[in-house]
């Protein structure tokens, strides 16, 4: 399951981490394992396809190569276009569903990291869960017993969602402190 | 600041309780007929924001604006006579009489402002019926069922067809079928008669029922419609 | 005892053992356990116990004077005993000597209060001394009592200085020789008083009248005082022990969740009121002397005593001692039983039992009908058995108002529906527990119904000797009389008088009672007597209807009443002889004292009618002018004028009074007016209303306290009303009917139970009711109480009526 979400962020997260300034291709991968790999480290094959993918869409550029040759020896730098799209994604609330606590956690440390404010990506997280909690609440008051049970089941997850996302608000000094060195 | 067409508006407040800061720089706005719903961790300063709001409690600084009057510059007499013909309230407990019957309790609004008790208490019984505990009319608050009692509170609030409602943790000391229901018939109530709701709330769930959701941070609020 | 034993269907033994000792040990424990609780309750436990010890203190203080009283009167009694003069009644001659003196009474008036006072002569160089004084003044001293000093050197006693003057002050009356502190006394010194102004020569002080069994009437009103002022006090007490009670019950609730059982949480809260009372043991102990020292100091409604007289039967303090803490713990009991403490919360049981009336009305309907059968016992019956049986009447009826009183407020209550809001609420909350009011109320009801009855009592007797009274205070209002007789006396009244400030007119005459002489034919006949008064024409003029008048005449007058003018002419014949000494045949006493002094009234005598004189009186007999006998022939005279003053000038009557002493200090000088003997009377119903009062103001503090205590409960509530606009002062009129409420009832009650109680008891000493409106003050005292009780309680509920207590803690 994890895998599905880095899929789909990996790319963002890659970009988020180049912003603090360039890195090779195996500080990107160690960097990002030591702040969002947890117990599954990134596969380097994947850090190499995802960053020719990204220097296609011209997001990030080669700033140089060490000598040695090979790849893996190349320093990325992000570009303009590239900072532009990490906002973007940042700025987005996810579409609330199950397991989302990955991603938003990922939102926030490179929120962080890059200085910039997460307490306004929880908030627009948590505006959209509501919003999505209204329409359950009121596709329930119309609905009939199935209906609402079934909104129910989805209201409570909603519900634990955010109570998650009320926990990290109030903790995100603490999680500052130790993701940003020093 | 004041967004066009709102009933109730504030800006600026300010509220310390000794040495704690309850409101420190809050704002807040509703339309006619919005329900709002204002959450928060514990201790943020949601309830002193809805007591600056309705006019119980004076801010130390700042302006609330009621329909185009300076609620903060009236008397307290005025004040008084505001929340009785304009503004509903629903608490978590303790603001039933207990020595009155439920009937009694849902007309007594009414009573206060000068209504005569048969109208009164036939006026009463109609909003009994709408949030379905006219059968609890003629027993004292101690002997219903606490879902009962809030449905009660609630009927007292709305009897007079207030143009606010203020609910303070409304479901607050009830299990989630209770609270949910009391919420719908809440709602379903204050949208028939077109009346503005503040909701204080630290339930996700009660505050999916409003239309709209202000965080209280600090004594700080920020309205999260903004940021979608 | 034991909770085993008596309950065999008890938990399962096993628990019965884990929950410790049994019997008098869980007593013990239990009890030290609620002791622990007030004292160590934190502020909120103190509060409560301070509070309780207070009024228990207050109660106690109360009951501790009531238990001085016998002390008090004993005290005062041995004071009064040993300064009057001995055997003044005594057969045998007492025999003038060194240490004999001669004594008469002198007292005197000063506006309001009354003067005691006496002069004396010694016979030789060591006379006895009375109590207090040290050294006897000699003629033109004094001594006087330390509060007379010092009302004499005030600005307001000049007059009464003035009155004085003649005399040096030598001395003050030591404490031994005052009935109290405050006492107004003196004694002056003479070198003329004889025995023919009618002092009497004593070797001793300190005689007593022989010991006269109480007045039984008086022994009825004393045990109705008891009651009607005691009763309240130990209501009060039960009130006092059970300030507080719902939080306590809460934090036994708390008690019951860790494991204490029913009993043993009813222990804890003996316990608790245990120690509250016996704290209020003590601080009644403390009251009780701070007022005894009072007492000492001011006087109150003329009422001081010195405190040393004021010592608490050692039986009757026992009493107290044992008795306040015992009841405590049985009120507390008794009070709990309604409740039932569980460990998630208190359970009142709501839908209590109806209270019931037979059994109340049982009391005041027998004590009514003891009184009423009563009636016809007094008419020849045995009077011990009465005066014991009438207090147990009275008492019953007042008792039985008090119980009566639950039963009425529930029942009225129940009844009261709609009104406005305030009233609403006031009497719903009534009908939830209308208990409370009515136990502290059932207080003010016994103090209500007694004073009301009493003061009715005191009211038709009162009336009984005034009514016939006809005086007129317009034309005279000093009646002064010298025992001594003589024509000159007469005249310098009249030209003194006439010169003294303030004075409008005198009228002055000697009289004396002449008989007619020769034997009687039957010697248990009585010896026709008249009166024959001496005056100037125009004396007579103002007594009787004497047409042209001139000295040397003389007159029979006659009051028209067919039986008396008869009487009259039988001595008064003119052209007869009249004996002017009525002593000198010995017809009662066999002894005749004097020589006969026939002095004949002259044929031209005419007859004529009298009228009242000022005073009311009407005078018949023998009316002479002075030129038409010599005063001295008359034995036994008075000399007497009628003063009229004006009534404007606020210190006329002090006037008179100063020169009729310096005429004669054993001049006695009378107020005429329509209230003359009022004075006793009124200071009766005065002390009967300050104690109702008193009790009143008891009452007020329990109820005022059981008020705070229940709008502090209703903290959240109250803001909450407040939120949704309610008005300050509709919560204030909610908070004055619930107390006006049963305190109407409770003085409705009162007053009707005092006027039946009232009728019934002067039927018995048959008396007619002459005044239905006593309990007016009574009532006004009600209303207040209903105020004081509210605009006290106002600042209270304005605090609670802040938002503040909408915030969750």
């Amino acid at each position: 399951m994890v895998c599905i979400v880095l899929r789909m962020s990996i790319g963002h997260t890659l970009l988020g981490l180049l912003e603090s300034g360039p890195r090779h291709g195996y500080d990107l991968k160690r960097a990002f394992d030591e702040k969002f790999g947890h117990d599954k480290p990134l596969h380097y094959g994947q850090v190499y396809s995802t960053m020719s993918r990204l220097l296609k869409n011209g997001l990030v550029e080669v700033d140089g190569i060490e000598a040695g040759g090979g790849p893996e020896r190349k320093r990325y730098a992000i570009t303009e276009a590239g900072i532009t799209d990490v906002q973007r994604w940042l700025a987005t609330p996810e579409k609330p569903e199950p397991y989302l606590q990955s991603t938003l956690y990922t939102k926030v440390v490179l929120a962080l990291l890059t200085h910039r404010d997460a307490a306004d990506i929880l908030d627009t997280q948590r505006a959209e869960h509501l919003r999505l909690m209204r329409i359950l609440t009121d596709r329930k008051r119309k609905g009939d017993l199935a209906d609402q049970l079934i909104c129910d089941h989805a209201l409570f997850h909603l519900e634990a969602d955010l109570r998650w996302l009320e926990l990290t608000s109030a903790r995100l000094g603490k999680l500052a402190k130790e993701v940003l060195p020093g | 600041m004041t967004p066009a067409g709102s009933l109730l508006t504030a800006d600026g407040l300010r509220k310390t309780y000794g040495p704690t800061t309850a409101l420190d720089d809050a704002e807040f706005s509703i339309h006619p007929g919005e329900i709002v719903a204002v959450m928060g961790p514990s201790g943020s300063g949601k309830s002193t924001l809805l007591h600056c709001l309705a006019g119980i409690v004076r801010p130390d600084a700042g302006e609330i604006t009621y329909n185009g009057q300076l609620l903060t510059g009236m008397s307290d007499t005025a004040l008084s006579a505001l929340r009785r013909s304009e503004f509903g309230f629903v608490f978590q407990f303790g603001q039933l009489v207990p020595e009155l019957t439920c009937l009694e309790n849902v007309a007594l609004p009414l009573r206060l402002n000068g209504t005569k008790r048969k109208d009164a208490e036939r006026t009463a019984l109609t909003w009994m019926e709408r949030l379905e505990v006219d059968d609890v009319r003629d027993k004292r608050p101690g002997q219903a069922s606490g879902g009962q009692g809030q449905r009660v509170a609630v009927a007292r609030a709305l009897v007079t067809n207030p143009r606010v409602l203020f609910a303070d943790e409304p479901t607050g000391a009830l299990d989630s079928l209770n609270g949910e229901r009391v919420m719908e018939l809440l709602t379903d109530a204050a949208r028939s008669t077109h009346a503005a709701v503040v909701l204080v709330t630290h339930e996700t769930r009660v505050a999916a029922y409003s239309d709209r959701e202000i965080v209280v941070r600090d004594g700080k609020s920020r309205d999260m419609e903004r940021l979608v | 005892m034991s909770t085993t034993r008596t309950k065999p269907a008890a938990p399962p033994a096993g628990t019965a053992r884990d929950a410790g000792p049994t019997g008098a040990r869980a007593w013990l424990r239990d009890l030290a356990m609620g002791i622990r609780f007030a004292v160590g309750g934190g502020r909120e436990g103190w509060v409560r116990t301070v509070l309780t010890a207070v009024g228990v203190g207050l109660g106690v203080a109360l009951l501790l004077g009531a238990a001085s009283v016998p002390d008090l009167i004993a005290n005062r009694d041995a004071r009064a005993t040993a300064r009057h003069p001995a055997d003044t009644m005594a057969a045998k001659k007492i025999d003038r000597s060194d240490s004999t003196l001669l004594i008469v009474n002198a007292g005197t008036d000063f506006r309001d209060s009354e003067i005691g006072g006496r002069s004396v002569r010694a016979d030789g160089d060591h006379p006895v001394l009375p109590p207090g004084v040290r050294e006897l003044p000699k003629g033109g001293e004094m001594v006087v009592s330390p509060a007379l000093r010092d009302l004499m050197n005030s600005s307001e006693g000049k007059l009464l200085k003035q009155r004085f003057d003649g005399y040096r002050i030598i001395g003050t009356i030591g404490d031994a020789g005052l009935m109290s502190p405050k006492e107004l006394y003196y004694y002056t010194g003479s070198d003329t008083l004889t025995k023919a102004q009618g002092a009497h020569r004593i070797k001793a002080f300190g005689y007593s009248d022989p010991a006269e069994p109480l007045d039984p009437l008086l022994v009825v009103l004393v045990v109705l005082i008891c009651v009607v002022l005691l009763t309240p006090v130990l209501i009060f007490i039960g009130t006092a022990v059970r300030f507080g009670g719902e939080r306590r019950d809460q934090r036994l609730a708390a008690l019951r969740l860790v494991g204490a059982d029913r009993r043993a949480v009813r222990r804890i809260a003996a316990g608790e009121a245990l120690f509250g009372a016996l704290l209020g043991l003590a601080l009644g102990a403390v009251f009780f002397l701070g007022v005894r020292q009072l007492v000492g100091v001011v006087d109150i409604w003329k009422v001081s005593a010195f405190p040393s007289d004021m010592v608490p039967l050692p039986g009757l303090a026992a009493l107290i001692m044992v008795a306040v803490p015992v009841s405590s713990v049985l009120v507390t009991l008794v009070s709990l039983r309604a409740v039932a403490i569980e460990p998630l919360g208190v359970v009142r049981s709501t839908t209590a039992r109806k209270r019931r009336l037979w059994w109340r009305l049982l009391l005041p309907v027998a004590g009514l009908l003891i009184l009423l059968n009563q009636d016809q016992v007094s008419r020849g019956g045995d009077e011990n058995v009465q005066v014991y049986t009438i207090a147990t009447g009275a008492t019953l009826t007042l008792v039985g108002l008090a119980t009566l009183l639950p039963w009425l407020v529930e029942f009225a209550v129940a009844r009261l529906r709609g009104g406005p809001v305030p009233w609403q609420l006031a009497t719903r909350r009534l009908q939830l527990s209308s208990g409370t009011a009515a136990r502290a109320v059932s207080g003010i009801t016994v103090a209500v119904a007694g004073a009301v009855a009493l003061q009715m009592l005191f009211a038709s007797m009162h009336d009984d000797f005034n009514t016939t009274t006809d005086q007129n205070p317009r034309r005279a209002q000093l009646y002064v009389t010298s025992p001594e007789a003589s024509g000159a006396l007469a005249q310098r009244m009249i030209d003194d008088f006439r010169d003294t400030k303030g004075v409008r007119g005198v009228i002055g005459r000697v009289s004396s009672y002449v008989v007619k002489p020769g034997k009687i034919k039957n010697a248990d006949d009585m010896r026709p007597t008249t009166e024959l008064s001496v005056g100037t024409c125009a004396t007579l003029r103002e007594l009787a209807r004497v047409g042209s008048c001139e000295d040397g005449d003389t007159f029979v007058v006659h009051s028209g009443d067919r039986d008396q003018d008869e009487w009259v002419d039988q001595v008064a014949r003119p052209g007869k002889p009249v004996d002017l000494n009525s002593e000198s045949w010995g017809d009662y006493t066999g002894t005749p004292r004097g020589e006969h002094a026939p002095w004949t009234l002259p044929k031209s005598t005419r007859t004529i009618t009298s009228r009242p004189d000022p005073v009311g009186d009407e005078y018949t007999g023998i009316f002479v002018t002075p030129g038409a006998i010599d005063v001295r022939k008359l034995s036994d005279a008075s000399t007497q004028a009628l003063v009229q003053i004006d009534p404007k000038l606020p210190d006329a009557e002090e006037y008179v009074r100063n020169s009729a002493t310096h005429i004669d200090p054993l001049i006695r000088v009378n107020t005429i007016r329509m209230i003359e003997r009022d004075k006793q009377y009124a200071s009766v119903q005065k002390g009967l209303q300050a104690g109702a009062i008193a009790t009143m103001m008891l009452i007020a503090a329990s109820m005022l306290v059981s008020t705070l205590e229940q709008l502090r409960e209703r903290k959240r509530l109250l803001a909450a009303l407040t939120a949704f606009g309610t008005r300050r002062s509709s919560m204030a009129w909610s908070v004055l009917w619930q107390t006006a409420v049963p305190v109407v009832l409770g003085m409705g009650l009162a007053v009707s139970g005092g006027l039946a109680l009232g009728v019934v008891m002067c039927r018995m000493v048959e008396k007619s009711v002459t005044d239905w409106l006593v309990f007016l003050p009574l009532c006004a005292a009600g209303a207040a109480l209903v105020a004081a009780v509210t605009l006290l309680s106002l600042p209270a509920l304005w605090r609670m009526m802040r938002p503040e207590g909408l915030r969750t803690e």
